[in-house]
Protein backbone atom coordinates (compact mmCIF):
# COMPACT_ATOMS: atom_id res chain seq x y z
CA UNK A 1 0.00 0.00 0.00
CA UNK A 2 2.80 2.46 0.95
CA UNK A 3 5.17 1.47 -2.48
CA UNK A 4 1.63 2.41 -4.47
CA UNK A 5 0.95 5.43 -2.88
CA UNK A 6 4.55 6.74 -2.45
CA UNK A 7 4.40 5.76 -6.95
CA UNK A 8 1.30 7.67 -7.32
CA UNK A 9 2.58 10.82 -5.39
CA UNK A 10 5.57 10.25 -7.21
CA UNK A 11 4.07 10.37 -10.55
CA UNK A 12 1.60 13.21 -9.49
CA UNK A 13 4.75 15.19 -8.74
CA UNK A 14 6.02 15.00 -12.10
CA UNK A 15 2.65 15.23 -13.40
CA UNK A 16 2.41 18.68 -11.60
CA UNK A 17 5.85 19.55 -12.41
CA UNK A 18 5.25 19.02 -16.00
CA UNK A 19 1.58 21.04 -16.23
CA UNK A 20 3.75 24.06 -14.39
CA UNK A 21 6.45 24.00 -17.44
CA UNK A 22 3.65 24.92 -19.61
CA UNK A 23 2.55 27.40 -17.09
CA UNK A 24 0.88 29.91 -19.82
CA UNK A 25 -1.51 27.05 -21.78
CA UNK A 26 -2.64 25.06 -18.98
CA UNK A 27 -3.07 28.54 -16.72
CA UNK A 28 -5.84 29.21 -18.97
CA UNK A 29 -7.06 25.79 -19.66
CA UNK A 30 -7.92 25.87 -16.10
CA UNK A 31 -9.75 29.04 -16.48
CA UNK A 32 -11.57 28.30 -19.10
CA UNK A 33 -12.36 24.73 -17.53
CA UNK A 34 -13.63 26.67 -13.99
CA UNK A 35 -15.46 29.46 -16.12
CA UNK A 36 -17.38 26.91 -18.13
CA UNK A 37 -18.24 24.56 -14.44
CA UNK A 38 -19.60 28.29 -13.02
CA UNK A 39 -21.15 28.96 -15.92
CA UNK A 40 -23.48 25.59 -15.24
CA UNK A 41 -23.43 25.14 -11.97
CA UNK A 42 -25.12 28.82 -11.93
CA UNK A 43 -27.92 27.81 -14.15
CA UNK A 44 -28.62 24.41 -12.39
CA UNK A 45 -28.27 25.92 -8.97
CA UNK A 46 -30.39 29.44 -9.74
CA UNK A 47 -33.28 27.49 -11.68
CA UNK A 48 -33.51 24.84 -9.34
CA UNK A 49 -33.92 26.64 -6.15
CA UNK A 50 -36.35 29.09 -8.06
CA UNK A 51 -38.41 26.15 -9.67
CA UNK A 52 -38.23 24.82 -5.80
CA UNK A 53 -39.49 28.31 -3.93
CA UNK A 54 -42.39 28.22 -6.60
CA UNK A 55 -43.34 25.15 -5.91
CA UNK A 56 -43.11 25.93 -1.94
CA UNK A 57 -44.73 29.08 -2.27
CA UNK A 58 -47.57 28.49 -5.23
CA UNK A 59 -48.96 25.40 -2.85
CA UNK A 60 -51.48 28.10 -1.51
CA UNK A 61 -52.68 29.47 -4.90
CA UNK A 62 -56.34 28.83 -5.95
CA UNK A 63 -57.42 25.42 -6.63
CA UNK A 64 -59.21 26.29 -9.49
CA UNK A 65 -59.48 30.11 -11.52
CA UNK A 66 -62.07 30.43 -14.29
CA UNK A 67 -61.41 33.14 -17.23
CA UNK A 68 -63.73 33.69 -19.97
CA UNK A 69 -62.73 34.22 -23.06
CA UNK A 70 -63.65 36.18 -26.26
CA UNK A 71 -61.89 36.74 -30.08
CA UNK A 72 -59.01 34.55 -28.27
CA UNK A 73 -58.41 37.11 -25.49
CA UNK A 74 -58.91 37.47 -21.75
CA UNK A 75 -62.11 38.83 -21.16
CA UNK A 76 -64.28 40.18 -17.74
CA UNK A 77 -67.08 37.45 -17.04
CA UNK A 78 -70.09 38.68 -15.89
CA UNK A 79 -71.77 37.83 -12.31
CA UNK A 80 -74.23 35.57 -13.86
CA UNK A 81 -71.21 32.93 -14.20
CA UNK A 82 -70.87 32.55 -10.72
CA UNK A 83 -74.30 31.30 -9.94
CA UNK A 84 -73.83 28.61 -12.90
CA UNK A 85 -70.68 27.16 -11.95
CA UNK A 86 -71.82 27.32 -8.16
CA UNK A 87 -74.92 24.71 -9.31
CA UNK A 88 -71.93 22.37 -10.87
CA UNK A 89 -71.83 19.32 -8.60
CA UNK A 90 -68.68 19.05 -5.91
CA UNK A 91 -68.20 22.75 -6.49
CA UNK A 92 -68.10 24.32 -2.58
CA UNK A 93 -67.20 28.01 -3.14
CA UNK A 94 -66.74 30.51 -5.76
CA UNK A 95 -65.87 34.19 -5.89
CA UNK A 96 -65.09 36.88 -8.38
CA UNK A 97 -61.88 38.55 -8.38
CA UNK A 98 -60.55 41.86 -9.23
CA UNK A 99 -57.53 42.30 -10.62
CA UNK A 100 -55.74 43.80 -13.78
CA UNK A 101 -52.32 45.99 -14.52
CA UNK A 102 -51.89 49.71 -13.97
CA UNK A 103 -48.92 50.81 -16.27
CA UNK A 104 -47.17 53.53 -14.37
CA UNK A 105 -46.03 56.27 -17.14
CA UNK A 106 -44.24 58.05 -13.93
CA UNK A 107 -41.38 55.19 -13.53
CA UNK A 108 -42.27 53.01 -16.64
CA UNK A 109 -43.59 50.63 -14.58
CA UNK A 110 -46.42 47.99 -14.63
CA UNK A 111 -48.08 47.45 -11.29
CA UNK A 112 -50.29 44.37 -10.63
CA UNK A 113 -53.52 45.68 -8.62
CA UNK A 114 -55.35 42.90 -7.04
CA UNK A 115 -59.06 43.50 -4.53
CA UNK A 116 -58.43 41.64 -1.85
CA UNK A 117 -61.44 39.21 -0.29
CA UNK A 118 -61.68 40.71 3.35
CA UNK A 119 -62.69 44.37 3.43
CA UNK A 120 -59.16 45.32 5.21
CA UNK A 121 -59.06 47.75 2.66
CA UNK A 122 -60.96 51.39 2.74
CA UNK A 123 -61.97 53.27 -0.09
CA UNK A 124 -59.02 55.76 -0.77
CA UNK A 125 -56.23 53.89 0.56
CA UNK A 126 -53.45 51.01 -0.57
CA UNK A 127 -50.92 48.54 0.15
CA UNK A 128 -48.05 48.26 -1.83
CA UNK A 129 -44.90 46.03 -2.47
CA UNK A 130 -41.42 46.69 -1.67
CA UNK A 131 -40.88 47.34 -5.37
CA UNK A 132 -43.18 49.93 -5.74
CA UNK A 133 -42.01 51.59 -1.98
CA UNK A 134 -38.51 51.30 -3.29
CA UNK A 135 -38.86 52.93 -6.84
CA UNK A 136 -41.94 55.73 -5.71
CA UNK A 137 -39.91 56.11 -2.42
CA UNK A 138 -43.59 55.55 -1.06
CA UNK A 139 -43.72 54.56 2.39
CA UNK A 140 -46.53 54.23 4.93
CA UNK A 141 -48.89 57.53 5.22
CA UNK A 142 -47.29 58.98 1.94
CA UNK A 143 -49.76 59.49 -0.99
CA UNK A 144 -49.70 57.94 -4.68
CA UNK A 145 -51.01 59.46 -7.64
CA UNK A 146 -53.31 57.13 -10.20
CA UNK A 147 -54.73 58.39 -13.55
CA UNK A 148 -58.23 56.70 -13.94
CA UNK A 149 -59.22 55.25 -17.21
CA UNK A 150 -60.65 58.86 -18.18
CA UNK A 151 -57.72 60.52 -17.33
CA UNK A 152 -58.55 62.53 -14.22
CA UNK A 153 -56.33 61.49 -11.23
CA UNK A 154 -56.99 59.43 -8.10
CA UNK A 155 -54.80 60.29 -5.03
CA UNK A 156 -54.66 57.06 -2.90
CA UNK A 157 -52.90 56.87 0.58
CA UNK A 158 -50.58 54.05 1.21
CA UNK A 159 -52.01 51.98 4.39
CA UNK A 160 -49.33 49.21 4.29
CA UNK A 161 -45.76 48.25 2.73
CA UNK A 162 -45.58 44.48 2.57
CA UNK A 163 -42.93 43.08 4.05
CA UNK A 164 -39.48 42.45 1.56
CA UNK A 165 -39.76 38.50 2.86
CA UNK A 166 -42.55 37.95 0.49
CA UNK A 167 -41.11 40.34 -2.11
CA UNK A 168 -41.09 37.18 -4.48
CA UNK A 169 -44.51 37.49 -4.65
CA UNK A 170 -45.41 40.94 -3.93
CA UNK A 171 -43.24 43.27 -5.51
CA UNK A 172 -44.89 44.83 -7.98
CA UNK A 173 -48.68 44.25 -5.80
CA UNK A 174 -50.75 47.29 -5.03
CA UNK A 175 -53.93 45.92 -2.76
CA UNK A 176 -56.89 48.27 -3.53
CA UNK A 177 -60.53 48.51 -2.04
CA UNK A 178 -62.82 47.32 -4.66
CA UNK A 179 -65.03 50.79 -5.26
CA UNK A 180 -61.51 52.43 -6.01
CA UNK A 181 -60.24 49.49 -8.48
CA UNK A 182 -63.70 50.01 -10.48
CA UNK A 183 -63.28 53.65 -10.51
CA UNK A 184 -59.66 53.39 -11.85
CA UNK A 185 -60.22 51.46 -14.57
CA UNK A 186 -64.03 52.55 -15.29
CA UNK A 187 -65.30 48.40 -14.69
CA UNK A 188 -69.20 48.23 -14.36
CA UNK A 189 -70.87 46.32 -11.03
CA UNK A 190 -71.62 42.64 -12.05
CA UNK A 191 -67.99 42.44 -13.83
CA UNK A 192 -65.22 40.44 -12.59
CA UNK A 193 -61.65 39.76 -13.98
CA UNK A 194 -62.03 36.27 -13.27
CA UNK A 195 -63.79 33.51 -11.08
CA UNK A 196 -61.74 31.45 -8.76
CA UNK A 197 -63.16 28.15 -7.45
CA UNK A 198 -62.34 25.77 -4.39
CA UNK A 199 -63.94 21.98 -5.12
CA UNK A 200 -65.35 19.59 -2.00
CA UNK A 201 -63.31 16.49 -2.97
CA UNK A 202 -60.16 17.30 -4.67
CA UNK A 203 -59.80 14.28 -7.10
CA UNK A 204 -62.71 16.13 -8.79
CA UNK A 205 -61.04 19.11 -9.97
CA UNK A 206 -60.04 17.98 -13.24
CA UNK A 207 -64.06 15.98 -13.80
CA UNK A 208 -65.39 19.85 -12.35
CA UNK A 209 -63.10 21.58 -15.10
CA UNK A 210 -64.35 19.36 -18.05
CA UNK A 211 -68.09 19.81 -16.54
CA UNK A 212 -67.80 23.81 -16.73
CA UNK A 213 -66.06 24.25 -20.09
CA UNK A 214 -69.19 22.21 -21.17
CA UNK A 215 -71.73 24.17 -19.33
CA UNK A 216 -69.59 27.57 -20.52
CA UNK A 217 -67.90 26.79 -23.41
CA UNK A 218 -66.44 30.51 -23.56
CA UNK A 219 -64.70 29.64 -20.32
CA UNK A 220 -60.90 28.48 -19.49
CA UNK A 221 -60.49 27.11 -16.38
CA UNK A 222 -56.47 26.65 -14.94
CA UNK A 223 -56.07 24.71 -11.76
CA UNK A 224 -53.57 24.80 -8.80
CA UNK A 225 -51.58 21.63 -10.57
CA UNK A 226 -51.59 23.40 -13.80
CA UNK A 227 -49.75 26.60 -11.98
CA UNK A 228 -47.38 24.48 -10.15
CA UNK A 229 -46.41 22.86 -13.40
CA UNK A 230 -46.12 26.08 -15.58
CA UNK A 231 -43.38 27.30 -12.91
CA UNK A 232 -41.88 23.51 -13.01
CA UNK A 233 -41.07 23.69 -16.65
CA UNK A 234 -40.45 27.45 -16.72
CA UNK A 235 -37.13 27.17 -15.88
CA UNK A 236 -36.03 24.10 -17.51
CA UNK A 237 -33.38 23.51 -19.50
CA UNK A 238 -35.09 23.24 -22.38
CA UNK A 239 -36.62 26.83 -21.63
CA UNK A 240 -35.30 30.03 -23.96
CA UNK A 241 -32.11 31.45 -23.15
CA UNK A 242 -31.07 28.49 -20.43
CA UNK A 243 -30.84 26.13 -23.52
CA UNK A 244 -28.53 28.61 -25.36
CA UNK A 245 -26.49 29.08 -22.52
CA UNK A 246 -26.30 25.33 -22.28
CA UNK A 247 -25.54 24.41 -25.53
CA UNK A 248 -22.92 27.08 -26.37
CA UNK A 249 -21.22 25.66 -22.73
CA UNK A 250 -21.99 22.18 -23.75
CA UNK A 251 -20.23 23.06 -27.19
CA UNK A 252 -17.48 25.12 -25.85
CA UNK A 253 -16.41 21.87 -23.56
CA UNK A 254 -17.06 19.39 -26.71
CA UNK A 255 -14.43 21.56 -28.63
CA UNK A 256 -12.20 21.97 -25.58
CA UNK A 257 -12.58 18.01 -24.49
CA UNK A 258 -12.07 17.28 -28.34
CA UNK A 259 -8.93 19.62 -28.71
CA UNK A 260 -7.41 17.12 -26.11
CA UNK A 261 -8.84 13.82 -27.78
CA UNK A 262 -7.85 15.05 -31.07
CA UNK A 263 -4.18 14.48 -30.37
CA UNK A 264 -1.00 15.61 -28.32
CA UNK A 265 1.40 18.25 -29.39
CA UNK A 266 4.66 17.10 -30.45
CA UNK A 267 6.16 18.68 -27.28
CA UNK A 268 4.24 16.22 -25.33
CA UNK A 269 4.45 13.53 -27.95
CA UNK A 270 8.39 13.86 -27.25
CA UNK A 271 7.88 14.24 -23.38
CA UNK A 272 6.32 10.31 -23.47
CA UNK A 273 8.71 9.00 -26.05
CA UNK A 274 11.58 10.18 -23.73
CA UNK A 275 9.57 9.18 -20.75
CA UNK A 276 9.34 5.79 -22.48
CA UNK A 277 12.83 5.68 -23.59
CA UNK A 278 14.04 5.81 -20.16
CA UNK A 279 11.96 3.33 -19.04
CA UNK A 280 8.36 4.25 -18.19
CA UNK A 281 6.04 1.90 -18.43
CA UNK A 282 3.00 2.52 -20.86
CA UNK A 283 0.38 2.01 -17.41
CA UNK A 284 3.33 4.84 -16.03
CA UNK A 285 2.42 7.19 -18.75
CA UNK A 286 -1.05 6.82 -18.69
CA UNK A 287 -1.56 6.89 -15.39
CA UNK A 288 0.30 10.63 -15.32
CA UNK A 289 -1.84 11.88 -18.25
CA UNK A 290 -4.94 10.32 -15.52
CA UNK A 291 -3.59 12.99 -12.83
CA UNK A 292 -2.73 15.44 -15.15
CA UNK A 293 -6.61 15.33 -16.72
CA UNK A 294 -7.68 14.66 -13.07
CA UNK A 295 -5.56 17.67 -11.53
CA UNK A 296 -7.28 20.18 -13.73
CA UNK A 297 -10.48 18.69 -14.20
CA UNK A 298 -10.81 18.42 -10.13
CA UNK A 299 -9.46 21.60 -9.24
CA UNK A 300 -11.50 23.49 -11.87
CA UNK A 301 -14.53 21.40 -11.09
CA UNK A 302 -14.29 22.18 -7.89
CA UNK A 303 -13.49 26.07 -7.85
CA UNK A 304 -16.50 26.76 -10.14
CA UNK A 305 -18.97 24.95 -8.37
CA UNK A 306 -18.02 26.82 -5.42
CA UNK A 307 -17.82 30.34 -7.31
CA UNK A 308 -21.24 29.61 -8.64
CA UNK A 309 -22.83 29.20 -5.38
CA UNK A 310 -20.99 32.34 -3.65
CA UNK A 311 -22.40 33.62 -7.26
CA UNK A 312 -26.14 32.73 -6.69
CA UNK A 313 -26.71 32.63 -3.06
CA UNK A 314 -24.39 35.35 -1.81
CA UNK A 315 -24.81 37.93 -4.85
CA UNK A 316 -27.81 37.34 -5.87
CA UNK A 317 -26.80 36.15 -9.15
CA UNK A 318 -25.46 39.05 -9.95
CA UNK A 319 -24.32 38.35 -13.40
CA UNK A 320 -27.74 36.87 -14.65
CA UNK A 321 -29.36 40.68 -13.08
CA UNK A 322 -28.73 42.34 -16.67
CA UNK A 323 -30.77 39.09 -18.64
CA UNK A 324 -33.37 38.54 -15.97
CA UNK A 325 -34.52 42.44 -15.46
CA UNK A 326 -35.06 42.27 -19.33
CA UNK A 327 -37.21 45.60 -19.58
CA UNK A 328 -38.83 45.71 -16.48
CA UNK A 329 -38.11 48.45 -14.22
CA UNK A 330 -39.61 46.61 -11.41
CA UNK A 331 -37.45 43.64 -10.27
CA UNK A 332 -37.45 42.18 -6.53
CA UNK A 333 -34.71 42.10 -4.54
CA UNK A 334 -35.44 38.26 -3.41
CA UNK A 335 -32.68 36.10 -1.55
CA UNK A 336 -33.02 32.60 -3.25
CA UNK A 337 -33.19 29.98 -0.76
CA UNK A 338 -30.51 27.93 -1.59
CA UNK A 339 -31.80 24.43 -2.73
CA UNK A 340 -29.06 22.27 -3.66
CA UNK A 341 -28.19 18.68 -3.51
CA UNK A 342 -25.65 16.20 -4.32
CA UNK A 343 -27.48 14.69 -6.85
CA UNK A 344 -27.16 18.22 -8.79
CA UNK A 345 -23.19 18.53 -8.08
CA UNK A 346 -22.78 14.40 -9.04
CA UNK A 347 -24.83 15.54 -12.81
CA UNK A 348 -22.10 18.46 -13.67
CA UNK A 349 -19.10 16.10 -12.35
CA UNK A 350 -20.35 13.58 -14.63
CA UNK A 351 -20.82 15.63 -17.05
CA UNK A 352 -17.74 17.58 -17.04
CA UNK A 353 -14.59 15.79 -15.18
CA UNK A 354 -15.36 12.29 -16.61
CA UNK A 355 -15.59 13.17 -20.12
CA UNK A 356 -12.54 15.24 -19.97
CA UNK A 357 -10.25 12.90 -18.36
CA UNK A 358 -11.10 10.55 -20.24
CA UNK A 359 -10.41 12.53 -23.17
CA UNK A 360 -7.23 13.15 -22.03
CA UNK A 361 -5.74 9.45 -21.55
CA UNK A 362 -6.90 8.34 -25.37
CA UNK A 363 -4.48 10.04 -26.73
CA UNK A 364 -1.90 9.61 -24.61
CA UNK A 365 -2.41 6.10 -24.81
CA UNK A 366 -2.20 5.88 -28.86
CA UNK A 367 0.72 7.81 -28.12
CA UNK A 368 2.51 5.78 -25.42
CA UNK A 369 1.75 2.78 -26.93
CA UNK A 370 3.94 3.26 -30.17
CA UNK A 371 7.78 2.87 -30.44
CA UNK A 372 9.63 5.60 -28.37
CA UNK A 373 12.15 5.98 -30.97
CA UNK A 374 9.73 6.71 -33.98
CA UNK A 375 8.08 9.07 -31.38
CA UNK A 376 11.03 11.28 -30.77
CA UNK A 377 12.15 11.11 -34.26
CA UNK A 378 8.76 12.16 -35.48
CA UNK B 1 7.06 20.70 0.65
CA UNK B 2 5.90 18.07 -2.65
CA UNK B 3 3.93 19.34 -5.17
CA UNK B 4 1.49 16.42 -4.57
CA UNK B 5 1.15 17.20 -0.83
CA UNK B 6 0.44 20.61 -2.01
CA UNK B 7 -2.00 19.61 -4.64
CA UNK B 8 -4.10 17.31 -2.12
CA UNK B 9 -4.02 19.94 0.21
CA UNK B 10 -5.72 22.32 -2.14
CA UNK B 11 -8.02 19.87 -3.04
CA UNK B 12 -8.80 19.17 1.09
CA UNK B 13 -9.56 22.72 0.93
CA UNK B 14 -11.84 22.85 -1.77
CA UNK B 15 -13.44 19.59 -0.61
CA UNK B 16 -13.96 21.23 3.09
CA UNK B 17 -15.37 24.46 1.48
CA UNK B 18 -18.02 22.60 -0.70
CA UNK B 19 -19.53 20.49 2.28
CA UNK B 20 -19.08 23.93 3.85
CA UNK B 21 -21.33 25.50 1.09
CA UNK B 22 -23.84 22.35 1.89
CA UNK B 23 -24.19 22.67 5.67
CA UNK B 24 -24.60 26.41 4.88
CA UNK B 25 -27.36 25.86 2.53
CA UNK B 26 -29.13 23.02 5.15
CA UNK B 27 -29.04 25.50 7.57
CA UNK B 28 -29.99 28.89 5.51
CA UNK B 29 -32.78 26.31 4.37
CA UNK B 30 -33.87 25.67 7.70
CA UNK B 31 -34.20 29.44 8.19
CA UNK B 32 -35.64 30.19 5.40
CA UNK B 33 -38.32 27.58 4.54
CA UNK B 34 -39.83 28.93 7.93
CA UNK B 35 -39.54 32.41 6.61
CA UNK B 36 -41.80 31.10 3.64
CA UNK B 37 -44.43 30.42 6.18
CA UNK B 38 -45.08 34.41 5.29
CA UNK B 39 -45.31 34.36 1.76
CA UNK B 40 -47.53 31.30 1.37
CA UNK B 41 -49.70 32.50 3.51
CA UNK B 42 -49.94 35.61 1.66
CA UNK B 43 -50.54 33.76 -1.32
CA UNK B 44 -53.41 31.75 -0.04
CA UNK B 45 -54.93 35.12 1.84
CA UNK B 46 -55.23 37.19 -1.51
CA UNK B 47 -55.31 33.78 -4.20
CA UNK B 48 -51.87 35.09 -5.93
CA UNK B 49 -51.16 32.36 -8.84
CA UNK B 50 -47.41 34.22 -9.62
CA UNK B 51 -43.89 34.58 -9.16
CA UNK B 52 -43.39 38.09 -9.53
CA UNK B 53 -40.03 37.87 -11.61
CA UNK B 54 -40.95 39.73 -15.09
CA UNK B 55 -43.01 42.94 -14.78
CA UNK B 56 -42.57 43.93 -18.30
CA UNK B 57 -45.45 42.16 -19.62
CA UNK B 58 -48.48 40.54 -18.83
CA UNK B 59 -47.68 37.17 -20.05
CA UNK B 60 -44.06 36.76 -18.44
CA UNK B 61 -45.87 38.66 -14.80
CA UNK B 62 -48.25 35.82 -15.07
CA UNK B 63 -47.25 33.10 -17.21
CA UNK B 64 -49.77 30.23 -15.42
CA UNK B 65 -52.63 33.02 -16.30
CA UNK B 66 -51.73 34.38 -19.46
CA UNK B 67 -53.72 32.87 -22.97
CA UNK B 68 -50.65 30.36 -24.78
CA UNK B 69 -50.74 33.20 -27.95
CA UNK B 70 -50.58 36.17 -26.09
CA UNK B 71 -46.71 36.84 -26.89
CA UNK B 72 -47.84 37.94 -30.70
CA UNK B 73 -50.96 39.40 -30.26
CA UNK B 74 -50.18 42.77 -30.30
CA UNK B 75 -50.78 42.81 -33.89
CA UNK B 76 -50.85 40.63 -36.43
CA UNK B 77 -47.67 38.76 -37.48
CA UNK B 78 -46.55 40.30 -34.27
CA UNK B 79 -43.25 39.09 -33.09
CA UNK B 80 -41.93 37.84 -29.22
CA UNK B 81 -39.95 41.30 -28.32
CA UNK B 82 -39.94 41.18 -24.66
CA UNK B 83 -36.45 39.72 -23.26
CA UNK B 84 -37.69 37.86 -20.75
CA UNK B 85 -40.22 36.14 -22.97
CA UNK B 86 -36.71 34.46 -24.41
CA UNK B 87 -36.19 33.02 -20.87
CA UNK B 88 -39.60 31.85 -19.90
CA UNK B 89 -40.89 28.34 -21.59
CA UNK B 90 -44.02 27.64 -22.84
CA UNK B 91 -45.83 25.17 -20.83
CA UNK B 92 -45.68 21.32 -21.02
CA UNK B 93 -49.20 21.18 -21.78
CA UNK B 94 -49.59 23.51 -24.55
CA UNK B 95 -50.74 20.99 -26.73
CA UNK B 96 -53.84 20.24 -24.63
CA UNK B 97 -55.77 23.46 -25.65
Amino acid sequence: MGAWSERQRNIIDFTLSSLLRRKGKNLSLLLVYTALVFLLASVMFFTHSLRKEASLVLQGAPEMVVQRMSAGRHELIPHRYLGLIQGIRGVSSVKGRLWGYYYDPVMSANYTLLVPDDASLEAGSIAIGQGISRTRLAHVGDVLPFRRYDGTPMILTVRNVFSSGSELVSSDLVLIAEADFRMLFGMPKGLFTDIVLTVRNSKEVATVAGKMQKLLPDTRPIMRSEILRTYDTIFDWRSGIIVVILSAAVLAFIIFAWDKASGLSAEERKEIGVLKAIGWETSDVLLMKFWEGASVSLTSFLAGVLLAYVHVFFTHVVLFEPVLKGWSTLYPSFKLVPFISPYQVATLFFLTVVPYTVATIVPSWRAATIDPDSVMRS
Amino acid sequence: MRKSSMFFMSLALQSILLFGAFTHAVYQRGRDTSGLGDTVLLVKRLGLTDLCLFTEARYTRHPSQADLHSPFQDHPMSLEHFPSGSLVAPRNNIGDR
